[in-house]
């Protein structure tokens, strides 16, 4: 598998987009902390970019990775190596060399900015590991839609579709019903509703390290009273770990039942 | 050798394999014949464990293949459409596929029997078709597995390249291996060819010499043969 992953990885490394998403990240931590005099500002500034863009190029990285390697991939499952070992290392060799350009691209103006000697180096990795955890997340969600749909653009749409009801269309039904049954307890519901959808699941998680009430909205309050902040963090970060662990299961299960 | 037994596979409501029982032996070249979409790939991708099979048994030297992938050692596979990912150098490939499939021979002597020593620098979206399917011969051959599969090797190669193909062919035959081919260059057949399957909407409608299909047909060309059987199977 490491094999894979090297040979993906090295592939992606050497793609001009991987230096232009990483170039993106860099201007902006640099401008961000820079040009800002107030640190908690700019993480916060930085966790609604990240929290909406990873999820989005994790997306398109997927899909166009396997779409544009099938050909590759056809010659490797005629090889004598593990279906689950192809696709297990395509699928690491994306995600890493995606959070790779994010956690160099953003740490590098942070630590020049002096960072280590702050107190926010914790928030500030918080946001790191989230922004990771996202692009795991959904390279896995692209990879079982592009697995599924044989047609590119099919897959494409169907992956994007996913994304944007992730990022924008889940919030938007959620506060509507919020609106619309206002009269009855809700709280379970919120609560409920935020495990479902990992993007929320990580705004909670940063603004909980953050300890910014203003900011966390009605799911948010209602995560944080009912967890407390220390066990709130611990079951949102698992929830995480479960939104990577079952794409990446189903993806493989997909990947040894599909024809080529 | 290898054996396929009872083998069925449709996608979705298109049965393209219904119950395929052939045997084929070492030391021999066996084309798989028949017209488009008859399941001449679904069958070789089946051996190949790319396509999952819904009913029946392939056996590779007594032992199942269904499920398995480390019999895949055993086989050398040229692939009907040569597209590899563009950005990376013909030589880079090579290695990349030495490295993840351990047991390689030497290939220099190949890649220049087959004139691909100029292109080794060259980027893979940089060649022709041809060229392309070259590297595909070179990546198959290098390998030294006794089964040999090759799924429309011809296409886009010239006449030079042709011959070196057909003596490529020939010696692996002579090491005793056993050799499936798909083509419709029916004068490679005739040429090479040790037994015909003629597969029509996905069973075996005639396995054997090549001489006996022409007696089977009574027409004493390999083309007037299979365009005697498939006049038939169109009437």
């Amino acid at each position: 598998m490491l094999k894979i992953l090297k040979y993906s990885f090295t592939d992606l490394m050497r793609s001009r987009w991987s230096y232009i998403y990483f170039l993106f990240y860099l201007t902006l931590g640099f401008v961000l902390f820079f040009l800002n005099t107030d640190l908690t500002k700019a993480v916060i500034t930085l966790m609604n970019i990240i929290i909406v863009l990873t999820p989005l190029i994790g997306t398109i990285f997927g899909v166009m990775y396997y779409y544009s390697s099938r050909e590759f991939t056809e010659l490797l499952l005629a090889q004598p190596v593990k279906r689950h070992t192809i696709f297990a290392g395509q699928y690491l060799g994306v995600s890493l060399s995606l959070s790779l350009s994010l956690v160099v691209g953003v740490g590098l103006p942070f630590v020049l900015y002096g960072i280590f000697a702050s107190a926010a180096i914790w928030d500030f990795a918080t946001l790191l590991m989230i922004g990771a955890f996202l692009t795991f997340i959904f390279v896995a969600l692209a990879f079982n839609m592009a697995l599924f749909f044989n047609d590119k653009i099919k897959g494409f749409g169907a992956a994007i579709i996913l994304w944007l009801f992730m990022a924008v269309i889940y919030d938007g039904i959620f506060l509507l019903s919020l609106m619309l049954f206002n009269d009855y307890p809700l709280d379970k519901l919120a609560l409920g509703a935020t495990m479902f959808n990992p993007i929320d699941l990580s705004r909670i998680l940063i603004l909980l390290k953050l300890d910014i009430s203003a900011l966390l909205g009605y799911t948010g309050a209602v995560f944080k009273d009912f967890f407390g902040n220390p066990l709130g963090m611990v079951v949102s970060l698992s929830l995480l770990g479960v939104w990577v662990a079952l794409p990446v299961m189903l993806m493989l299960r997909q990947s040894s039942k599909k024809d080529f | 050798m290898l054996k396929v037994k009872d083998l069925h596979k449709s996608y979705g409501p298109v049965n393209v394999l219904k119950g395929v029982n052939i045997d084929f032996k070492p030391g021999e070249i066996t084309a798989v014949l028949g017209p488009n979409g008859s399941g001449k790939t679904t069958l070789l991708k089946s051996i190949l464990g790319m396509v999952i099979p819904q009913k029946g048994a392939i056996m590779l030297d007594g032992a199942s293949i269904l499920g398995n992938w480390q019999y895949r050692d055993k086989i050398a596979y040229v692939p009907q459409i040569a597209n590899f990912p563009g950005n990376i150098r013909v030589e880079e490939l090579i290695r990349m596929i030495r490295d993840i499939r351990p047991g390689a021979g030497a290939y220099q002597e190949l890649a220049e029997t087959l004139k691909l020593t100029p292109f080794f620098k060259k980027k893979l979206s940089a060649l022709s078709g041809g060229t392309r399917q070259k590297v595909n011969l070179v990546l198959a051959f290098m390998f030294d597995a006794p089964l040999v599969i090759l799924d429309e090797p011809t296409a886009g190669l010239d006449p030079v390249a042709l011959i070196i193909l057909k003596d490529l062919i020939a010696e692996q035959k002579a090491r005793g291996k056993t050799i499936l081919i798909t083509t419709h260059i029916m004068n490679l057949v005739e040429e090479m060819a040790d037994k015909v399957v003629f597969l029509l909407d996905g069973t075996v409608y005639f396995h054997g010499a090549v001489q006996e299909l022409k007696e089977h047909t009574g027409r004493d060309h390999m083309e007037k043969a299979i365009a005697a059987i498939l006049e038939k199977s169109y009437a």
